[in-house]
């Protein structure tokens, strides 16, 4: 199930890509969740809202989990989690 | 206003994220102390104490730090029940310091506002205010009283004391319930809707409840609570979206506070953390140090294993025989020196290594590392089914299977923690090596390898293997068994790097030795009692007092004749009536196989050190009933060893897993596996050895 957290009306044009993908030091917005209620609501309590800042800090030596900076704090989530946040990468 | 019996004592709990210091906190404010973790979720039982100094008595309550109350974890679930004073851990909790990290103001609020929610009045804390300062912003508490309408805010610094005297005294003055007001600081939900203190008892972490909502169509809150009525609710709070809706509430009450807080961010903390991770999670370099660290808590509890087990073994049976010269002789002096002294020296003897582990572990997780270390261990862990959550309570097994199965309490998704449950017994803890230094040292020989690896070292190492690599089969096994739909993701903090402060390192070792006296000692204790009855009784008409004397007693003893009824079933592995003896008394705890051997072999008690060399020599003269060929070949000897290895020889670790599992058929399963499996593999291996010994 598509989270309702997603606003793609507030940028359209721009485009999106996963967490996941993105390279490692990049930042950028978050722009929604997709994945099970549960997964989105864990995310959303420890401040992955629609609107925050990302930033992909680094992979684990293996690429697996990632570090994901998050108004302030370091989260560790796995790449298959991050997959399912999408972002608006900075320039 | 002053209460004097201190059970009307108004009783406040303290809240917060983890890693806010809401800890070190508790330990100022009462004077008791327990730990400080500077690693998500690791203060999993709720502790209380008495406000000190003078004044009105004021109880505080210690809770798990969490996110949210949204419990998904059992410590997350004794948080939200505490204050919501439902379910078995039902607390007159009548008011919540709500602690706010001084530089994470804003998660600190989102958890603020649902405390809010519940009904209870709070007043707020921001601790690490020290922190903040040196990020070059110090605390607008006057804004954030402010913003939250007039709310008493109080800044503190725990481990230096700033502030807490000011808290103490706001503490002393009373909670007063008409903070306790959302709607005059926060914005309404979308729907309009506050949340409401839920009636009925909590549900388990398995149930998702999130927060009940009011306002939602349908629902009347003021039915009497029913099961129908709980499902009816959540249904349509699934419905409507609205449980993360509510999340973005809050997340909007917490940006509207801050709009009224001043604040700076200059992160010199968080830079200097970068600094150090880049070399500590290089991506060559970070599992290379990874496994230094881990290579040298293994040789350190090794290394510290085998003397200090011998030293304090040789210090209790002297002192126990200085008191049999001192009493004399007769039934109690003989349930003193040789049932209980024998039952505390097999508790005590666990002491130096369990010290040092915890030691390394306190260390590592208050400086951060052990974050990383999860970080690092959360990919290999994956391949069975595991994360990096059930790292560092593992980690702790290779001492002792009873605080790892504890420490598995902060693992929030309940299938990862069964599978972690069960695995823990197999890694190899330190009872076991006194058990492996006396056969490994009595029948391997002593070949050396390449100049620098010795047969004896490779046996050992073989066994850790075993342990290790057994443990790992079980818990992809048993991940494929359990397959659950929706796994809870892995979200772990990875806090800033701090330097630990020696004084709550030392409170939180002291704390962790005792609680593993406490949960461990007490089962080894009474379990060494009773194999001191059976191997005593029926007693001899005459007294035995040489060595032989005592060998024949025991074979006519309860365990004696126990061991000649379990000879058929450890028959196949080589074993006799006299190792079963063993067997059975090392479920009190695996070393004491050791001293049970000793008296079986008739081995004249000369102090601990000859001992050893004398039972080796008695294992060495042992002789086969059946045919009187040599007992210990090295077939028996390494099928002894690979059952030791895999056996759940642990009455403590049974009994720790019952409780934590809630099932003693859980328990039951475990054991009865585990000492099928062991009988297999040492089966095979003995048998591969006969194979090899023949040809």
């Amino acid at each position: 199930m598509v989270s309702e957290l997603t606003c793609g009306q507030q940028e359209p044009a721009r485009p999106v890509v996963a967490l996941s993908r993105m390279p490692e030091g990049s930042s950028g917005t978050m722009a929604g969740l997709s994945g099970d209620d549960l997964i989105a609501l864990k995310l959303a309590e420890v401040g992955f809202v629609p609107g925050a800042k990302l930033r992909l800090v680094r992979r684990a030596p293996l690429g697996s989990p990632l570090e994901v900076e998050v108004d302030g704090a370091r989260f560790s989530l796995r790449a298959e989690t991050a997959a399912s946040v999408s972002v608006y990468p900075h320039a | 206003m002053r209460e004097t019996a201190s059970s009307k004592a108004p009783c406040y709990a303290l809240v917060g994220n983890p890693n806010v210091g809401k800890t070190a906190l508790f330990n100022a404010l009462t004077g008791l102390h327990q730990r400080v973790a500077n690693y998500a979720g690791v203060t999993v039982e709720r502790r209380e104490g008495v406000l000190c100094g003078p004044g009105a008595i004021v109880r505080i309550v210690d809770l798990p730090g969490v996110r949210s109350l949204v419990p998904r974890a059992l410590d997350e679930e004794i948080t939200a029940a505490s204050l919501l004073g439902v379910g078995a851990v039902r607390a007159e909790v009548d008011g919540a310091v709500v602690v706010l990290d001084a530089t994470q103001l804003r998660r600190g609020l989102f958890l603020l506002s649902q405390v809010l929610d519940t009904g209870i009045p709070c007043i707020v804390c921001v601790n690490m205010a020290d922190e903040a300062a040196a990020e070059g912003s110090a605390v607008d508490t006057e804004g954030l009283s402010k913003a939250l309408g007039g709310m008493p805010v109080v800044a503190t610094s725990a481990p230096c004391g700033d502030g807490v005297a000011a808290l103490a005294a706001q503490l002393r003055a009373g909670i007063a319930a008409n903070y306790a007001r959302t709607e005059s600081v926060a914005e309404p939900t979308p729907t309009g809707a506050r949340c409401q203190r839920p009636v009925e008892a909590l549900p388990t972490h398995a149930q998702r409840p999130g927060f009940l909502c009011a306002d939602i169509p349908g629902i009347n809150i003021t039915e009497p609570p029913s099961p129908e009525r709980w499902a009816r609710i959540r249904e349509a709070v699934d419905a409507s979206g609205l449980v993360q809706q509510e999340v973005s509430a809050r997340w909007r009450f917490a940006e509207h506070v801050m709009a009224g807080v001043r604040t700076a961010h200059t992160c010199r903390l968080r830079l200097r953390s970068d600094r150090i991770d880049r070399w500590c999670l290089h991506a060559v370099f970070g599992p290379l140090l990874f496994l230094l660290v881990m290579g040298a808590v293994f040789q350190g509890v090794f290394l510290l294993a085998t003397p200090a087990a011998d030293g304090i073994g040789s210090l209790f049976s002297a002192a126990g025989g200085g008191l049999r010269s001192l009493l004399g002789t007769g039934f109690f002096v003989d349930l003193l020196v040789d049932g209980a002294f024998a039952g505390i020296s097999a508790v005590v003897v666990f002491l130096p290594q369990i010290l040092f582990l915890f030691t390394f572990l306190i260390l590592l997780e208050d400086t951060g590392y052990l974050a990383r270390a999860a970080f690092i261990a959360d990919r290999p862990f994956a391949a069975v089914g595991l994360s990096g959550r059930s790292f560092a309570p593992l980690l702790s097994s290779f001492a002792c299977a009873v605080p790892s199965i504890l420490g598995l309490r902060s693992v929030d998704d309940q299938r990862e923690r069964r599978v972690a449950m069960f695995v823990a017994p197999l890694l190899t803890c330190s009872a076991r090596l006194p058990v492996y230094a006396l056969l490994i040292s009595a029948f391997i020989p002593q070949t050396l390898y390449w100049g620098l690896l010795t047969l004896q070292g490779l046996v050992l190492l073989g066994l850790y293997l075993l342990g290790g690599v057994l443990a790992a089969l079980a818990a992809w096994v048993l991940d494929r068994v359990l397959r659950k739909a929706n796994p809870v993701p892995l979200l772990l903090e990875l806090p800033i790097y701090r330097v630990p402060s020696l004084r709550t390192v030392a409170i939180r070792i002291a704390q962790r030795a005792g609680s593993f006296m406490r949960r461990a000692g007490t089962v080894i204790l009474a379990f060494s009692l009773v194999v001191w009855v059976l191997t005593t009784y029926p007693q001899a008409s005459v007294a035995p007092s040489t060595a032989l004397e005592k060998s024949a007693a025991l074979e006519g003893s309860y365990a004696g004749q126990l061991g000649r009824i379990i000879e058929p079933l450890i028959e196949p592995l080589g074993f006799d009536w006299r190792i079963g003896i063993g067997i059975v008394a090392s479920l009190a705890a695996r070393e004491v196989f050791n001293s049970t051997m000793s008296v079986v072999y008739a081995v004249e008690e000369t102090g601990q050190a000859e001992g050893d060399a004398n039972l080796v020599t008695g294992f060495r003269r042992a002789r086969r009933e059946s045919d009187g060929g040599p007992m210990f070949t090295l077939a028996t000897v390494v099928a002894l060893l690979v059952f030791y290895a895999v056996a759940l020889q642990c009455t403590s670790t049974i009994a720790v897993v019952a409780r934590e599992s809630g099932s003693w058929r859980f328990a039951l399963a475990q054991f009865l596996t585990f000492t099928a499996l062991a009988w297999m593999l040492a089966w095979c291996a003995r048998h591969i050895c006969l194979i090899f010994t023949l040809s």
